[in-house]
């Protein structure tokens, strides 16, 4: 699932490390969602919702609107 | 696998039961050597070593209870997947061989051996599939 993590990240300046300990997961957990190749659970992505004050459309791409233009 | 708080948590159980399992299987090796066990009480004994390594299983059961880290419980269940399938195809293939009396027979507690096998299968799946996450 597409993502503006990595995007949002960068804007406020925030090592991969630093976004894991503000929302108390590994480095990895991270790395992985923003590459991509983990799609995090609702809950989890609530949590990176309310971290960055987005609704969760803002920062993940829903699956069936990925091909659209 | 990643060093969270449950991770450390999980491999004080393994160092534990290891022991444990190291101490139970020379007592009961010493025991049936030396003739000190029989009747109902030689069961016991004989099962006494399988103890700590059915301990080892459900120390993994709670790793991935115990897990907070989402994206890391998912990387324990998929090498526990990968464990159960290439040692359940391993025992299976073993099985029709050993059957056919093509090759010998093997104790069965081995099957547990080669699942552990297959967590480091597993793991090294994980490092290939999902790179740098995957560890």
């Amino acid at each position: 699932m597409r993502n503006r993590l990595k995007v949002l990240r960068a804007e406020r300046d925030w090592s991969q490390s630093d976004l894991a300990d503000r929302l108390q997961v590994s480095r990895q957990s991270v790395n992985a969602i923003e590459t991509g190749k983990y799609d995090p659970s609702l809950p989890l992505a609530f949590r990176i919702a309310e971290l960055f004050g987005l609704a969760i459309e803002e920062i993940f791409t829903s699956p069936s609107r990925e091909d659209r233009p | 696998m990643l060093r969270t708080p449950a991770w450390k948590r999980y491999n004080w159980r393994v160092v534990w039961l290891s022991l444990a399992y190291a101490v139970f299987l020379i007592g009961a090796a010493l025991g049936f050597r030396h003739h000190y066990v029989s009747g109902v009480c030689a069961y016991g004994v004989a099962i006494l070593p399988a103890l700590p390594v059915i301990g080892i299983i459900g120390a993994i059961g709670r790793y991935l209870v115990e897990e907070e880290d989402e994206y890391v419980r998912m990387l324990m269940v998929r090498q526990t997947l990968w464990a159960s399938g290439f040692s359940l195809s391993a025992a299976t293939i073993w099985g029709f061989l050993e059957s056919f009396e093509l090759i010998g027979r093997v104790d069965g507690y081995y099957v547990v051996v080669v699942w552990f096998f297959g967590l480091g299968i597993g793991g090294v799946v994980n490092k290939l599939t999902l790179g740098e996450g995957g560890c």
